[in-house]
């Protein structure tokens, strides 16, 4: 019997696969409600028969007893933002945990390397400028991504001059470049003489999911299984950063090159989901602290919590800044930094979660 | 385990800061490497556990070149506990002492019972097992070095490599912590800060000062108030414990050294 105690405790293993179906089941709960509510009401049940009669084995036993109508605002408006919701939700939330074990701190979110601002630009010029026209209607996620790309091969190239201390040198590089790109678009933005596409960047710089379409599911649904698939097989060694780089070694971590590959594979999926959905705040940031407070911090747990957690909150984010002032959409990011302030402000409260350096 | 290094030179920036240094630890040992602040003995063991790599000299575990081996086949041979610097987030006891796991596993194996019985037994063997569930940042300064040796333990390595681990630690803690080295029947190299401590405890010792190593041996033949005195800058009598039958040094400022402090203060 000592032997099993080893493991389970508070954080063991059934309260791990608890929390795992729980979520799972909440997710799909949250889906499914998400996609019924809106302007025009729809019953759970034809949510499901619609979705199911979609696919190609199931299709043949649904028998269609909804409206044409019903079913182009299900499948072709509701579905691919609420799915498009779960999917960035999801992949900002994973990616918020891996870079804060990989710069050690627990403030990092998946934009600290400057890919949101990169992708500002882009977008920026896209909407104010008509850049990047010849790509019609993927112009401004290609723009977005392509100022994404820019702004991280920037950093890279910044973190390689000189001095020691890999990690510092990386997260400086990330807020100058931020800095300055922020202050490009500031400056698109002022230097554009039309006033609806001011707005336009303005709301697309706090996020929106409003974009949503089958055809850009498939790109981010692919990153985000391979980042997470990618992220979970190195769970160890992404705990050992967390003790810091030097203990990450003497432990067996090629740290130089973990480092590499991670920063590449969180830096892409991060462009490919703002390039999407613009930059949603405080997801990335939020989640994982939420997630190591229920199943502690080791990442085996942390990875796949926090992809589920991520996917529910912003279903609901989603939710909430479709219907709050209907017809009229609240940008998400509002939605996201609303709920995240407060809760921040909770978690400083709470004495027995320490948030950086060494509290008790 | 066998660890020699030789004709090791480290440069940082622009400054030599280690010498043509030559360190050799035999199997079983306990050796210790002494030396005021600054002197390179950090800078020495990190080269050893591979976070520095020298610009010239050899380092080489049982005849293989260190730096020629992959990070986890050189974690499989060789352990460290460092002084922790502050942790951004908490783990249990348990996850912590998993960790030394790490260079036995490739990315996609599970942790088998047997891991868990490694580090199970880890654990027992520095009188932590009822710990395994307690979070690591709740645990004292020396519970914490403990579970660091588990860890280490953890990794099966033959080679332990210690930087100041008895630092910040009470008396009671840092005499248990030397007792439980002893204990354990490996191949340890500890950078040590207090040398009635190394006296008491190592098998042989490396003196370093600005970068070379001035003089080794048995601590009965390394401790003499000559060599106090030109490597620390102060003035010691050095005698044989009637008890231990080791070295102790007892040390004297300039005022102490006749006596006089306690006369002036009563005039």
């Amino acid at each position: 019997m000592r032997k099993a105690a080893f493991f389970i405790g508070e954080r063991g293993r059934g309260w791990f696969c608890a929390v795992l179906v729980g979520l799972t089941a909440l997710l799909l709960a949250s889906v499914t409600f998400a996609v019924t509510l809106g302007s025009v009401d729809i019953h759970p049940r034809t949510v499901w028969g619609i979705a199911l009669s979609r696919l190609p084995f199931f299709g043949e036993w649904v028998q269609p007893d909804w409206s044409k109508a019903a079913e182009t605002i299900i499948w072709e408006i509701r579905l691919p933002r609420v799915l498009l919701g779960a999917l960035v939700g999801a992949g900002l939330s994973v990616v918020g945990a891996a870079i804060q074990a990989l710069v050690r701190n627990s403030l990092a979110d998946p934009y600290i390397l400057g890919v949101s601002s990169g992708a500002s630009v882009g977008a920026a010029s896209v909407m104010l400028f008509g850049a990047f026209g010849l790509y019609g209607q993927y112009a401004l996620s290609v723009g977005a991504f392509t100022g994404s790309l820019g702004a991280l091969l920037l950093v890279f190239f910044l973190s390689r001059l000189g001095g020691q201390n890999a990690t510092v040198r990386l997260l400086m590089a990330g807020i100058a470049v931020s800095a300055v790109l922020s202050a490009a678009t500031s400056l698109l933005v002022f230097s554009s003489p039309q006033e609806h596409g001011i707005q336009a960047v303005l709301f697309w710089m706090t996020g929106s999911l409003a974009g949503a379409k089958w055809e850009f599911l498939a790109l981010p649904a692919a990153a985000v299984t391979a980042g997470l698939a990618f992220l979970l097989t190195r769970y160890r060694s992404l705990n050992a950063m967390l003790m810091g780089e030097e203990t990450a070694r003497t432990l067996g971590v090629h740290v130089e090159r973990f480092r590499k590959g991670l920063l590449v594979i969180t830096a892409l999926l991060t462009g490919v989901m703002v390039a999407i959905s613009g930059a949603i705040g405080f997801v990335g940031l939020m989640m994982p602290h939420i997630v190591r407070i229920v199943v502690g911090s080791d990442h085996r747990r942390v990875l796949p919590v926090c992809a589920l957690l991520g996917a529910v909150f912003l279903v609901w984010a989603d939710v909430i800044a479709r219907l709050a002032f209907a017809p009229q959409e609240l940008p998400i990011g509002i939605v996201t930094a609303l709920c995240g302030g407060p809760f921040f402000l909770w978690l400083m409260r709470r004495s027995s979660y320490s948030f950086g350096g060494d509290g008790r | 385990m066998n660890v020699t290094a030789q004709d090791l030179s480290v440069t940082l920036d622009k400054k030599a800061v280690l010498h043509d240094v030559g360190l050799q630890v035999r199997t079983g040992e306990l050796v210790g490497l002494i030396g005021p602040n600054g002197s390179g003995k950090s800078t020495l063991l990190k080269s050893i556990y591979r976070v520095l790599k020298p610009d010239a000299g050899l380092i080489s575990l049982d005849g293989d070149d260190l730096y020629r081996l992959s990070p986890q086949q050189a974690a499989r041979r060789m352990a460290v506990v460092r002084q922790e610097s502050s942790m951004e987030v908490d783990f249990t006891v348990a996850e912590i002492v998993m960790m030394g796991r790490f260079p036995h596993k490739r990315c996609w194996e599970a942790d088998t019972s047997e891991d868990q019985r490694i580090c199970e037994e880890a654990l027992s063997r520095v009188g932590m097992q009822a710990f395994a569930q307690r979070s690591y940042l709740s645990l004292s300064g020396g519970e914490k070095q403990r579970v660091l040796i588990a860890r280490a333990l953890a990794q099966q390595a033959k080679l332990l490599v210690l930087d100041e681990p008895t630092n910040h630690l009470d008396i009671r803690c840092q005499l248990h912590m030397l007792d439980l080295l002893k204990t354990l029947r490996v191949t340890v190299l500890a950078a040590l800060h207090d040398l009635n401590l190394a006296a008491m405890y190592c098998d042989r010792l490396y003196v370093i000062r600005e970068g070379r190593i001035v003089t080794s041996g048995t601590p009965e033949k390394v401790f003499t108030p000559e060599l106090i005195r030109e490597v620390f800058g102060v003035e010691a009598d050095v005698m044989i414990h009637p008890r231990t039958g080791k070295p102790h040094i007892f040390f004297m400022s300039e005022r102490t050294a006749d006596g006089r402090q306690s006369g002036s203060r009563l005039a």
